[in-house]
């Protein structure tokens, strides 16, 4: 069991040395200048080369590659080009508790409503609770984030006015970003879920089960969700991932704060540092779930177990 | 004659299906008396697995339905009990031995979880007393180390173990019926014969009555007391096993015997078939179902579904060659196997 850990470890190490290395060889590929593109003003000729002497843009690409490595390796992700004055370090510390408690939220809603009403749907299969389940399933798939956004504004914020319509400040304005973020997820998973579930059904050990005597209940707890769950697993890791590096959708519907904008906008503008930064924060996170996934994934389907 | 356990009685099922409805079982008598061992063989989809597991009511309903009959146990008709009734029949009155033991255990649960479901259920012992049946369950099966295995995980064995420990599940709440499916297809020749060698053992030492269904004739001898014969949802002929080797009265059985392999055959001989396949369930004959494929065929055959012949010695036969106007027909020559053992012996019906 130490081997593997060490060896994931190893694995784990590499996998974001190669994802920094690939964002950085690919960032510096992009076409355009960082320091105009960021700038409101049209810049003299002199103040441009004191701008990229002072990020070191001067200094060639594989020099510029070590140094942003040496800085990496303790924990310097550097200062951002668009944002004068501001670490990326700074930024992420601020922003991104923000998106996670937005993503935490979302998150748990949907893992346990996902899983409910994908069992409930295929236990009453074909009947009216179904057929209800699998619509509001369908449309969650298939309506826009930004759709159900504006609907659940509208509705609950404009005409009910239970909530407030925007921005992030207590716990009522996490309500509706929450549930839009969540809405999709729960679909998903409710699809799934029940398919799996209906699957399972026709395996030769729920007969065996019955066989037994167990009551319905035992039957479907003990053998039949248990069994169903196992291919969800995989998906769960990145999709906590996905969620907690927030939505940028979502957070401009919202005017909320969270990380979720800086991804898109900080490519538009070149900002080198924060993409990497950013970039190579996401891929940690990636890196953890999975290795966690793969480590419940052993738990539960002890045939895919990690052999000593 | 010793008591009656189970008698089902006329027995149809079908399901519905896209196509319309599969007509599965289509009348089905027989019995089972305590401490017997009934053997029912016929060809696939024959309805054999259907009729065991309506009497233990594990069908999805719908897509099957019982159409019709009845299946008396104790004296209880199984089949109005309602589902919770059931549980308390399910594991302790009766249980089963699947077909396919990898696919028939839940591959996430320890195999002493699966089998202490049961045993908890059941005998409300629980814990390590739940444990302790369990574990002496595995040892009777003939399990090397039953107290490691209790925590094995049924992909961790072997399909000769994992069939054993089916069967000290299914023993484990001593059931009075045991129902074996087809219990020794998924496994090797010589494995068969341990497998088959250890359900009639356990049979004997806990005077358990059996139901084993197969398409092998020569488990059939080995195990029989009594013989069921099933050809498209019906018992054509049953009997025990002497009459059923020795007089066979039906033309399929005649068919099923001279299909046996013979090891005095020689090499160039071709093996016997049966030409023809089984009727259409979705839409099943007027008349006899083995008409279309019978070298006997009568006129009658075609019109009327023969009923059951049965003579004093409990041998049915459902066959119009029964009725007294019909002309005589023997079991063509071949078929009926000479007895290797003429006193006593396996074959000692």
């Amino acid at each position: 069991m130490k081997k593997y850990f060490l060896k994931r470890l190893a694995i784990s190490i590499i996998t974001i040395w190669l994802i920094a290395t690939c964002s950085f060889f690919l960032v510096h590929a992009l076409p355009g200048n960082p320091i105009a593109v960021n700038s409101s003003k049209i810049l003299s000729m002199e103040t441009m080369e004191r701008m990229t002497a002072y990020y070191g843009l001067d200094k060639p690409l594989w020099q510029q590659y070590l140094t942003f490595m040496n800085n990496l390796i303790h924990g310097n992700l550097g200062y951002s080009y668009k944002y004068p004055g501001q670490t990326v370090n700074g930024m992420i510390k601020s922003t991104f508790p923000i998106s996670a408690q937005l993503g935490m939220q979302a998150y748990l809603i949907s893992i346990p409503l996902g899983f409910l009403f994908g069992i409930a749907a295929a236990r009453k299969r074909g009947k009216a609770i179904d057929y209800l389940l699998v619509g509001f399933s369908a449309l969650g798939v298939s309506v826009p984030v930004f759709i159900v956004a504006a609907l659940l504004q509208m509705v609950f914020a404009v005409q009910l006015k239970w909530l407030p319509v925007s921005l992030w400040r207590d716990f009522s304005y996490t309500i509706l970003p929450t549930l839009t973020l969540a809405l999709g997820s729960i679909a998903g998973r409710t699809r799934s879920m029940r398919t799996l579930m209906l699957e399972i059904i026709n395996e030769d050990y729920m007969k065996t089960a019955k066989a037994k005597g167990l009551s319905n209940f035992m039957i479907v707890w003990k053998h039949q969700i248990r069994n169903a769950m196992i291919p969800m697993i995989p998906m769960m890791g990145l999709e906590l991932v996905g969620m907690l590096m927030g939505s940028f959708v979502v957070e401009q519907i919202y005017a909320i704060p969270g990380i979720g904008s800086y991804f898109v906008t900080s490519i538009q503008s070149l900002d080198y540092t924060m993409v990497l930064g950013l970039t190579v924060f996401l891929g940690v996170f990636v890196v953890i779930a999975n290795f966690i996934v793969d480590i419940i994934y052993g738990f539960i389907d002890p045939r895919i177990r990690v052999t000593k | 004659m010793s008591e009656r356990l189970l008698t089902v009685e006329n027995l149809e099922v079908s399901f519905s299906a896209y196509a319309g409805e599969i007509h599965a079982v289509r009348g089905v008598s027989f019995y089972l008396d305590k401490g017997e061992t009934l053997v029912i063989v016929g060809e696939s989809g024959c309805g054999k697995s259907v009729s065991m597991q309506t009497i233990m009511r594990l069908l999805p309903m719908p897509p099957a339905q019982i159409k019709n009959g009845t299946v008396l146990y104790k004296g209880q008709d199984i089949l109005k009990k309602t589902d919770k009734e059931m549980e308390r029949y399910r594991g302790k009155e009766f249980a089963m031995i699947f077909q396919d033991s990898m696919t028939s255990m839940n591959p996430t649960m320890r195999v002493g979880r699966q089998m202490t479901e049961s045993i908890r259920k059941h005998q409300k012992a629980y814990g390590t007393e739940a444990k302790k049946i369990a574990v002496d369950m595995l040892a009777k099966v003939g399990l090397p180390n039953p107290k490691q295995i209790f925590y094995r995980y049924p992909h961790t064995l072997s399909g000769g173990q994992r069939q054993r420990v089916m069967i000290a599940m299914a023993i484990s709440c001593k059931p009075s019926v045991l129902f074996a499916d087809e219990p020794t297809t998924a496994l090797d020749v010589t494995m068969q014969a341990q497998i088959l060698e250890l359900i009639n053992h356990l049979k004997e030492e806990t005077q358990t009555s059996v139901v084993l269904v197969t398409h092998n004739l020569g488990v059939v001898a080995k195990m029989a007391d009594r013989i069921a014969v099933m050809y498209a949802g019906q018992a054509v002929e049953s009997g025990t096993v002497r009459q059923i080797f020795y007089e066979p009265g039906h033309p399929y059985t005649w068919g099923l015997l001279g299909a046996m392999p013979d090891m005095l055959q020689s090499r160039k001989e071709k093996l016997y078939t049966i030409q023809g396949t089984p009727p259409d369930l979705f839409a099943p004959p007027v008349g006899c179902a083995f008409a279309a494929r019978c070298d006997y065929c009568m006129k009658a055959c075609l019109k009327e579904n023969p009923s059951e012949y049965t003579d004093g010695k409990g041998h049915m036969v459902r066959c119009w060659l029964q009725d007294a106007r019909s002309p005589k027909a023997e079991a063509p020559e071949g078929v009926i196997p000479i007895p290797l053992f003429p006193e006593g012996g396996a074959l000692n019906g």
